[in-house]
Parts: structure tokens; C-alpha cells; sequence
């Protein structure tokens, strides 16, 4: 594995007296597109969070290109080079789509390239383009996806966090976006952390997966691997295991607890 | 008599749109911009009579002053407010005003001043009067809005504010120095309490309460127009400016000062939202 570009290392994070991340380590390789699987409340939109800045974390650290970014303003962190998709969307309601995509490139100051990237975002997105001059609130839920990940794209990063971006959409719109976060990996070589709760996927996608749990990295191996293992299959792919009796048995527990 | 209300409404209109800005970007109610308003006149005061400089001069020095004023009140005081219970926000906004009056009083001295302006002639046009003063006062706040419109649309850094007024973490999450942006809107507002202040000088002249009669009056105007409407405060403030000098008018003594409130409790009875009200649609 190449050397990290992103080094995650026993962080600590609280929301008030609650400990949402309980010490999680992890690493994303130059280049690669590494996934973060976990249910609702796992914490991982608290990992990202902490990374780009949102939330400080109490204990551990967050290398990016060999610093420590830990405790930084969020608009630091991007400028950096770490451009994140929220979870949600939330792109500027009252914007056109072309002004959210200025925005996205705010911190840049060369107008050429930004009209450049505008025009590939156009060419990975061409529905984007018809409704370059709408208010981006007027934008279905899966062409707000696609805005926030063009946003973020604006602003040529070299690691893009994407927090759950199948969320809200239909099975074919996911598979789209999904072929796009893949373009965008190899095409412009953006190094990608995709956060999922749809595991099958971020697993097909991804060449690295870690699996979270209430706060605890508790299986990490690459994605070809994790798609086999028996508790991936059963409580992230929903396979059903059939019994020697025909009947699925009832009490089947999770092996890493 | 039509434009004296419609002058007196433009400064209630103004002061209101800088109540709508700080409140659209970092949704705290600053009850000191009347007092804003108040020091800005009598920066603008100090520099024409005192330093005797020239009108614009003074405009200019003023206007820059107390903009600058605001972005320091904001990065070293109302920032560590945010976030907190909106009433310790009114308290602390309501206090700065005090103190600010108090500043003012034992600075300047709690006579009343006279601001000399270029504006002093009247044309008559069909028959009817129009002072140059209120003329003033309405050409101030149209190239003001106009300046106002055409930064916010169309620079970088407008868009920026905007962006950040509808969505702080996302504007964060594209890099932009938000806590910068939050001193530069206040900045503008300060600003624009001060051109209105400098405005208004000639009209109802200076002294240490000139801020509060039109800041409660600016307040009703921009809950009239929509409280985080930016038209809706300027054609609240006019509302509320023409109301008042018609009530003034027809209607029997101590009308005047209460029609607009008047008015406005009507207005939140039928229309609860405002004029131009946008309940419900800052939901992202």
C-alpha cells in the first residue's frame, strides 16, 4: 500500500459528555477510494466530521500529507486540499447552480481553470447544465447529490470525504453516482473516504473498507475480502444464510463482540 | 408632505436592513443598531464641525469608522454569543447600546447638534415643495440599495455572504473564512446605520438618543416587511414612514407615534409571516 495521504490515529470524539468515537485508527492511501461501512449512530459522519474540522477531537490525531490538521477551522482544512460532501447535501438553497459551483471553487484564483473543472463537472453531471441558472433548492434530492459532489469537485482536492451520498436515492441514481465517484477516482486520481450505510455498494466501489461500530473499528480488510466474510454478508449485505434444516437460525450473533 | 414620510421611511428602511443582515447571517437581533446610527452621526459630526472638513470628507470618515467599529464588536464580543439563548443576545445587544449612549454623552455632551449639509435649497416643482433634504435622504438609501444589490449579486465575496447567511456549515465545508464574513456583515451594517444616521442629522439633528426613537420605529419595519426579508424591510421601513407622518396628520395628538405599532400588530394578527415573510422556506 502506498503511503497514506490520510492518517487517522486512535481519535477520541465526544458531543458533549457522550463519546461518539472511541479511539478509531484507520489509513487512506494516495489515491485510493476507501470506504467506511456502519449503521446509523456508528459514528461516522462524526469521523468525517472530525476530520475536516467540524468537531474537535479530544485525544488522537489527524495526519494530512504528514501534518497534523487536528483542532483546525474547517475552511483551513479545505483549503488544504480536503473538500467534504455533507451528508444531506446542503447546498445553498437560494443559489443558482452555477453560484454553488463558484462557491465550491471560492477559495481558487484561477478563472480558467475553475471555468474548466466547470465545464467537466457539466460533463460528468449534463443535467446540471440545463439547470445551471436555477435555484439550487428547486433541484431534485438526486440532483442535489449530484450539485454537492460537483461543489466539492470545484475545488480541485486531492481527498474528497463523501458522507453517505447514496442517501434518499433511487437504486439507478445511486448506481450513477457511484460510477461518477469512480471517474472521478481514476480520471482525476482524488484520493476518496466514502462513508456508506448501503454496503453492497460502497464495497464494490471501494478497494479498502473498515467496518464501524457504536465507536469501534471493529473489522478492516480490502473490499474483495470483507464481501466474503459471513458477518459482512449476513448483517450488511442482508444474505441470508439457510440452515442445514432449510430455516435461518434465529440467534445468530455477531463474532467480533 | 408624501416625500417627508417616504424620506423618514427610507432611514427606518435602512436602519431595518441592518437588522435583517446581521440577523439573516448569524440570526442574532442587534437591538444596538440605533445606537450604531447614533455614534456614526456623531463621528460624521465631529469630523465636518470640529476637524472642519468637508461634507463627503466626513461622510466618508465616518462611514469607515464605525464599519470598522462593528467588525471589531463583532470578532471580540458578539462572536462568543452565537449560539447562546436569544435572550442573552437582546440583553447584551440592549446593554452595548447603553453603553454606547453613555460613551457618547460623556464624549460629546449631551447637547443637541446641528449637522451643516450641502443640502439646504428646495425645488418647486407643479406648485409643490420638495426640500433637498429629503431629497437627500431618498437619492442616499436608492444609491445605497442599488451599491448593496449589485455587491451582494455579483462580487465573490457577496455571493460568499449570501451563501454563508443560507447554509454555515456548508460554507465552511467550501472554505470560506466564515467568521470573517460574519465581521464583514457587520461591517455593512454598521456602515449603512451610519449613512442613514448621517441622513437623518439634518432632519431630526444630533444627540445621544436620536438611535432609539428610530431603531424601535426600524424594528417594527422589519418585522412588517418579513423579519429576513432585505425588500421587506426597506418597503416596511417606508410603510411605517408614511403611516406615521399620515397619522401625524389626520388623526387626533399621540396618534403619530403609535399608528405604526398599530399597524404592525394588525399586520402580525392577519400576516404573522410579514410582508414579504419566508417562514418555512430557510429549510435545507
Amino acid at each position: 500500500m502506498a503511503e497514506p495521504i490520510l492518517k487517522v490515529s486512535n481519535i477520541e470524539t465526544y458531543y458533549g459528555p457522550i463519546m461518539a468515537i472511541r479511539g478509531v485508527s484507520f489509513d487512506v492511501p494516495q489515491g485510493g477510494i476507501v470506504t467506511i461501512l456502519g449503521a446509523n449512530g456508528a459514528g461516522k459522519t462524526t469521523v468525517l466530521k472530525t476530520i475536516c474540522g467540524v468537531m474537535d477531537p479530544q485525544k488522537g490525531s489527524v495526519a494530512f500529507e504528514g501534518r497534523e490538521i487536528q483542532r483546525t477551522d474547517p475552511d483551513k482544512v479545505m483549503r488544504l486540499g480536503i473538500s467534504h460532501v455533507p451528508e444531506g447535501r446542503e447546498v445553498f438553497p437560494f443559489l443558482t447552480v452555477r453560484e454553488n459551483l463558484r462557491m465550491g471553487a471560492y477559495t481558487r484564483r484561477d478563472p480558467d481553470g475553475v471555468a474548466q473543472d466547470m465545464s467537466t463537472v457539466f460533463g460528468y453531471f449534463p443535467v446540471l447544465k440545463e439547470r445551471a441558472d436555477q435555484r439550487a433548492g428547486s433541484l431534485s434530492g438526486g440532483e442535489q447529490q449530484m450539485l454537492a459532489i460537483s461543489r466539492a469537485l470545484m475545488a480541485r482536492p486531492k481527498v474528497m470525504l463523501l458522507d453517505e451520498p447514496s442517501l434518499g436515492l433511487s437504486p439507478k441514481l445511486v448506481l450513477e453516482i457511484f460510477d461518477i465517484v469512480t471517474r472521478i477516482n481514476r480520471e482525476r486520481g482524488v484520493t476518496i473516504l466514502l462513508v456508506e450505510q448501503n454496503a453492497n455498494m460502497a464495497l464494490k466501489v471501494a478497494d479498502y473498507g473498515y467496518v464501524l461500530e457504536v465507536g469501534r473499528i471493529v473489522m478492516a480488510d480490502t473490499c474483495a475480502r470483507l464481501m466474503e466474510k459471513d458477518d459482512i454478508k449476513e448483517f450488511y449485505l442482508g444474505i441470508k444464510d439457510q440452515g442445514a434444516r432449510g430455516q435461518r437460525r434465529w440467534k445468530k450473533r455477531k463474532t467480533w463482540r | 408632505m408624501t416625500l417627508n414620510g417616504l424620506a423618514v421611511g427610507c432611514i427606518y428602511g435602512l436602519v431595518a436592513l441592518g437588522f435583517v443582515l446581521i440577523y439573516k447571517a448569524t440570526e442574532l437581533v442587534n437591538f444596538a443598531q440605533g445606537d450604531l446610527l447614533m455614534l456614526g452621526a456623531f463621528v460624521a459630526y465631529m469630523a465636518v464641525v470640529w476637524w472642519g472638513l468637508d461634507y463627503w470628507v466626513g461622510f466618508a470618515i465616518a462611514v469607515v469608522v464605525i464599519a470598522v467599529f462593528g467588525a471589531l464588536l463583532d470578532a471580540t464580543v458578539l462572536r462568543r454569543v452565537i449560539g447562546q439563548p436569544q435572550f442573552a443576545v437582546v440583553m447584551l445587544t440592549i446593554g452595548l447600546g447603553a453603553m454606547f449612549r453613555t460613551f457618547a454623552s460623556v464624549t460629546w455632551g449631551s447637547e443637541i447638534y446641528t449637522l451643516p449639509t450641502p443640502f439646504s435649497g428646495v425645488w418647486t416643482v407643479g406648485g409643490v415643495t420638495l426640500s433637498h433634504q429629503y431629497l437627500s435622504i431618498v437619492a442616499g438609501t436608492l444609491v445605497l440599495c442599488g451599491a448593496l444589490y449589485g455587491f451582494f449579486t455579483h462580487t465573490r465575496i457577496g455571493v460568499a455572504m449570501q451563501a454563508t447567511s443560507q447554509n454555515q456549515l456548508a460554507a465552511y465545508y467550501m472554505g470560506i473564512p466564515v467568521k470573517l464574513i460574519f465581521s464583514l456583515i457587520w461591517a455593512i451594517s454598521a456602515g449603512v446605520a451610519t449613512v442613514a444616521g448621517i441622513l437623518l442629522a439634518p432632519v431630526t439633528l444630533i444627540d445621544i438618543n436620536m438611535g432609539l426613537a428610530v431603531a424601535l420605529k426600524a424594528f417594527a419595519a422589519a418585522v412588517l416587511g418579513g423579519f429576513g426579508s432585505i425588500p421587506g424591510a426597506l418597503v416596511g421601513g417606508i410603510i411605517i414612514g408614511l403611516i406615521e407622518l399620515y397619522a401625524g396628520a389626520t388623526l387626533p395628538e399621540g396618534f403619530k407615534d403609535t399608528a405604526p405599532y398599530i399597524v404592525l400588530l394588525l399586520m402580525l394578527a392577519v400576516r404573522p409571516q410579514g410582508l414579504f415573510g419566508t417562514l418555512g422556506r430557510k429549510k435545507v
